[in-house]
């Protein structure tokens, strides 16, 4: 079983997240509090604005509970925003902003410009058949990986799905399609670890 | 693992929804130079809107308000990283043009400026850059859909620090939507035609219970538990315009605004980030007033 999967909620289309997991009947539970974490098995960080979440997470409390929680393995999904946040280093970032080095990449923040550069694309992604309807929303990039990094999926040749241990990133938003195949990517994840 | 060559579309109207969605839980805030633009992404906003005078100002000064100078948005949005906003007058499509070509994440087709156009909306399809616009009943919101809004904000009475405006405005968007929900089929043909919006949109609503586009809230809000009364009442973010900067000390009022948005059903927070903030804007009343710009737009 998935447990409880808990949604950052501090702000970004984390009811975006929530409606596709509920979807898929899993349970799930928004975050807010060093409370509301105690309460989860897993997490999604979702899309939104990073250094708003980074300033979120130190004034809620939540910063040093959850880099534990990380620190002890907890299985975390990170989209766009929620992506930056669970890198090892940032680029054009906040110089206050702080980052969970979750996974072993560098993220740069708005890599392809303004909201006019935002797209949308179809993706091959490896473990699921057929193309992955994407979409970018000043998007962030991949700009350097780890050998322990499995690449799961690139947009020309930027890295934009990627696993390593129990962590998933996207640098896309898969919760804004009806395509729940990238989730269930992640609660596959959830039953292995 | 396979490369693919893209083949990508930007200006969709999933995309300029999607950076509605991002906003969710956020304060956007009302930003004359780059320094408040500093300490407004300081205080953790998720976007600015860069303008010359805030509303209370514009309110003050009476005459002709337009967009603003693009050098002075330029150089908001050399300032910071998180999105910048700019306003264009209602119906002045060119106005939007020149914002489209700076780079503007986000266009508000806004009653605070002096109407271009008495009678027609900018054509917010003909643009890549996303579109919000101001509502004040349901119909007005979704006509401002129906012309490529990807954003609908309340518009509350800017420049006021006084929310009763953006309540009313709040209420009767979210009251008639859930209406709609208990209508019968028929009765949706009826209420088309009360609202003036397509009725495909109405009947829309009537499935899914909610507006096709983020709802958020504008006009009026000066306090953190303003911001928080926008949230329970429906809003799924809050914009701020004079009442930060107009207030005595910005910047903690500025950060509190935010905490309470993301806490905004949790009391002890709330009242946690209301003490000491200093002294909001003074703030009038609905009767002491010459112009209701909620009245902009049709």
């Amino acid at each position: 079983m998935s447990g409880v999967i808990g949604v950052l909620a501090l702000q970004g289309a984390f009811e975006a997240h929530e409606a596709v997991l509920r979807g898929m009947g899993c349970q799930t539970q928004q975050v807010r509090t060093p409370d509301d974490l105690a309460k989860v098995d897993s997490l999604v960080l979702p899309g939104g604005e990073s250094t708003t979440m980074s300033h979120l997470l130190v004034t809620s409390g939540l910063f040093d509970p959850l880099q534990a929680r990380i620190d002890d393995h907890l299985p975390v999904f990170g989209t766009c925003a929620g992506m930056i946040l669970l890198s090892a280093h940032i680029e054009d970032g906040r110089p206050d902003q702080r980052c969970f080095s979750a996974i072993d990449i560098d993220a740069r923040r708005n890599a392809y410009g303004r909201q006019i550069d935002s797209f949308e694309t179809d993706l091959a992604v490896q473990g699921i058949d057929g193309d992955f309807h994407a979409v970018f929303i000043r998007a962030p990039q991949v700009v350097r990986y780890g050998p322990g990094v499995n690449i799961l999926a690139r947009h020309d040749d930027d890295v934009v799905l990627a696993r390593e241990g129990a962590v998933l990133v996207a640098s896309f938003h898969p919760e804004l399609t009806d395509d729940n195949r990238i989730h269930r990517l992640f609660i596959e994840m959830l039953q292995e670890v | 693992m396979t490369t693919r060559k893209s083949t990508s579309a930007s200006g969709s109207m999933r995309v300029n929804r999607g950076l509605a969605e991002m906003l969710k839980g956020g304060v956007i805030m009302d930003v004359v130079n780059p320094e408040q633009a500093k300490i407004a992404e300081d205080a953790g906003a998720t976007a600015v809107m860069a303008l010359e005078r805030v509303p209370a100002d514009i309110r003050r000064d009476g005459g002709v308000a337009r967009m603003s100078d693009p050098e002075m948005i330029e150089g908001i949005k050399a300032a910071v990283t998180i999105p910048v906003m700019a306003k264009a007058r209602i119906g002045h499509f060119v106005e939007a043009q020149i914002l489209e070509s700076l780079g503007v994440d986000f266009i508000d087709e806004s009653e605070v400026l002096t109407p271009a156009d008495e009678a027609h909306h900018i054509d917010k399809f003909a643009f890549t850059a996303p579109f919000v616009c101001g509502a004040t009943n349901l119909g007005e919101a979704l006509r401002r859909i129906s012309e490529g809004a990807a954003l609908i904000r309340s518009k509350g009475e800017a420049g006021t620090g006084n929310v009763v405006e953006a309540v009313r405005h709040l209420r009767n968007i979210t009251g008639d939507i859930r209406r709609i929900t208990q209508a019968d089929a028929a009765e949706l043909f009826e209420w088309a035609k009360k609202l003036g919006a397509p009725l495909p949109l109405v009947q829309e609503i009537a499935e899914t219970g909610k507006l096709q586009v983020p709802l958020f809230c504008a006009g009026g809000i000066a306090t953190p538990a303003d911001a928080a009364l926008a949230m329970q009442l429906g809003a799924e973010a809050v914009f701020v315009g004079s009442g930060i900067f107009k207030s005595n000390d910005p910047a903690p009022r500025a950060k509190a605004i935010v905490e309470a948005t993301t806490h905004f059903r949790d009391a002890h927070i709330l009242a946690k980030v209301s003490r000491n903030l200093g002294a909001p804007m003074t703030g009038i009343g609905m009767d002491q007033i010459n112009e209701r710009y909620a009245e902009r737009g049709w």
